[in-house]
């Protein structure tokens, strides 16, 4: 239990998706600049995620290795994380056609999202075993919910503050997620695996 | 050989069951229209006065879901905006000036000497208060006419004009009850 606890806190603070290890940094700043919309974002993505590490590993260790076909891994995921995020969308539209529209494009993108291809492969790379996965997924995506809506409160505050001319707009959202990040570091040896 | 059509099978195998799942979730989840444009069309006043800029209150709320600037619809209000802001999660703005209208009622009137009976008027006409046939001279029932000016532009000999509503003692509002009238001890 305790591993399981130790792995949770790990992938979501010491070895955070976006800040640490720098993986999907497209919707960490496409979608960040309200708290809303980055919420929907986290919950979809949280969704997305868990559900694809869970699959990938199935398909991982009873379809593929038993038939000696690894080589066929990223191939196989990129389907699996392509026909859940198809599924999801089909849910956010039909329960919630304000966050659809509010999301957009972005919905869509997180097929091409490479948090969730890393967390499919990590998995398989560092032989988690089912539960694993599942806490690995699950941990992956609440560390990138975090980041993500505290970035946008952020972003929120600073739409409205007094930011010099030639940083406006993306440069200061630039610095202020390398400043989280520098902050994220911080976690460093916090969990010893 | 034997890997390779293997790999084929394995992946059209995985391919064929998740296309079966999204297929039955596409019918599952099916979306009737789009749910945006049904709940802001309920918002809108559905006088179909296309003072918008769009033909009627339907395909506005279609150009609203789509990005469209919520303040245009001139005989909601404020009151409208205010609830189509809420709705879209955007701050409330004030009306469009190109769209606001001036208060008087109007109804349209039809210079019945210049009509030449084409009955273009009667299609625009979105509560039929214009009565007439083809080559017969039409006329206005203003009791139903809203003042929404969509029989002005389709009429070829421009002989209808929006008039306003003469102010009689019949349909001036007296507002009786309002006049406080207290009795003085």
């Amino acid at each position: 239990m305790t591993e399981y606890l130790l792995l949770l806190i790990g992938t979501v603070l010491v070895n955070n998706f976006v800040l640490v290890q720098f993986l999907g940094l497209c919707p960490f700043m496409g979608v960040s600049s309200k708290t809303e919309t980055a919420i929907g974002m986290s919950f979809a993505t949280t969704f997305v995620m868990t559900l694809a590490s869970v699959l990938s590993y199935i398909i991982n260790s009873y379809i593929l290795v038993p038939l000696e076909l690894e080589y066929l891994k990223t191939m196989s995921f990129i389907l699996v994380i392509a026909v859940v995020v198809q599924f999801t969308e089909m849910v956010v539209h039909k329960t919630s056609a304000n966050l659809y529209r509010l999301l957009g494009i972005f919905l869509p993108l997180i097929t091409t999202n490479c948090a969730v291809l890393g967390v499919a492969l990590i998995n398989v790379n560092e032989q988690h075993n089912f539960f694993e996965s599942i806490v690995y997924g699950f941990g992956a995506a609440a560390g990138f919910s975090l980041v993500l809506v505290m970035f946008s409160a952020m972003r929120e505050k600073l739409a409205d503050a007094d930011v010099p001319k030639p940083f406006k707009g993306s440069a200061i959202a630039f610095i202020t997620a390398g400043l989280m990040s520098l902050a994220f570091m911080g976690f460093t040896g916090l969990v010893k695996f | 050989m034997t890997s390779l059509l293997l790999a084929l099978l394995v992946l059209g195998v995985i391919a064929a069951l998740f296309g079966a799942l999204l297929g039955f979730a596409s019918v599952k989840f099916k979306v009737e229209g789009d749910p945006l444009v049904e709940q802001l069309d309920a918002l809108l006043p559905q006088t179909q006065c296309g003072q918008c800029g769009y033909p009627g209150c339907k395909p506005y709320a279609e150009a609203v879901a789509n990005g469209e600037s919520i303040n245009k619809c001139a005989p909601g209000g404020e009151d409208t905006i205010k609830k189509i802001a809420d709705l879209m999660g955007v701050e409330p703005e004030p009306l469009d000036g190109a769209h606001e209208q001036d208060n008087t009622p109007k109804v349209a009137f039809i210079i019945e000497e210049d009509c030449i009976g084409c009955t273009k008027c009667i299609q625009a006409c979105p509560v039929d208060a214009i009565i007439g046939a083809a080559k017969q001279m039409h006329t206005i029932i203003s009791d139903e006419c809203t003042g929404c000016d969509l029989c002005v532009a389709p009429c070829p000999v421009d002989c209808i004009e929006m008039r306003p509503i003469a102010q009689t003692t019949k349909n001036w509002q007296w507002d009786l009850n309002s006049i406080p009238v207290v009795e003085l001890d």
